[in-house]
């Protein structure tokens, strides 16, 4: 991994048309200004991961493990609101 | 075409279930055709690979539990997939059923969106910081019911 010193309103290029500038730094974090084409998509990487993750594990979901939601909600203990009902005082 | 799926074993699918991603699916990048099927539980539906037999995803209209969902992505993502208007805009939430299914969850953050008229689908991330990759259903679905009390 390249490792770059930068100072506040200091930037770095990559490629050509990428540039990603330090905008602000306050105790440990650090406010990260990009400019990039709008075809290269910019992701924390956390919530790309986040969603790569849930995917692997979602992905394991077994056949024959699909509730009916309305019955679940029924056995929930919560009463199925109908149509018309009397309101709550 | 007949294709294998996971849930239903071999399976005559209509020209119209296929869709393509062609950026596949984070976590299955190289995956990009896919079929939407009906599940035999409604209201969930399958995303099956057509490639490989042991990946599919349910799949469940996110209004289904929280009716006030709406996914706000960048529209610079939805026009990478060809939507221009709402009209085009068919979203989905995928679910992770664990060994207990009544503690499935849905991933509103990251929802899959397609594009009805072409077909071509992909998963994008919500800019809405309500939404995250674990809601549980049913949780959420009993607290809209008694809201509605």
């Amino acid at each position: 991994m390249l490792i770059l010193a930068r100072r506040i309103n200091e930037t770095i290029m990559i490629g050509d048309q990428i540039e990603v500038s330090v905008v602000d730094i306050r105790g440990d974090q650090v406010k990260i200004g990009i400019r990039a084409p709008r075809t290269v998509k910019v992701y924390r990487k956390e919530v790309y991961q986040l969603i790569q993750e849930e995917n692997l594990k979602a992905a394991q979901s077994m056949p024959g493990s699909l509730p009916r939601l309305d019955s679940l909600v029924g056995k929930g203990g919560a009463p199925a609101v109908q149509d018309g009902g009397n309101p709550k005082p | 075409m007949r294709i294998v799926t996971k849930a239903y074993g071999a399976k005559d699918v209509d020209e119209r279930q296929r869709l393509h991603f062609p950026g596949g699916i984070p976590g299955f990048a190289d995956l990009l055709e896919w079929v939407l099927l009906d599940a035999a539980e409604q209201p969930f539906y399958w995303l099956q690979s057509v490639d490989r037999q042991d990946v599919a995803f349910v799949l469940l209209d996110p209004k289904v539990f929280r009716p006030d969902y709406d996914p706000e992505v960048d529209p610079e993502e939805l026009a990478e997939i060809g939507i221009h208007s709402p009209e085009d805009v068919l979203v989905f939430s995928i679910v992770t059923i664990p060994e207990n299914p009544n503690l499935m969850t849905a991933n509103l953050q990251g929802p899959v969106i397609i594009n009805r008229r072409t077909r071509v689908g992909r998963q994008c991330v919500s800019l809405d910081p309500r939404w995250h990759v674990r809601h549980a259903v049913l949780e959420e679905m009993g607290a809209v019911r008694q809201h509605a009390c």
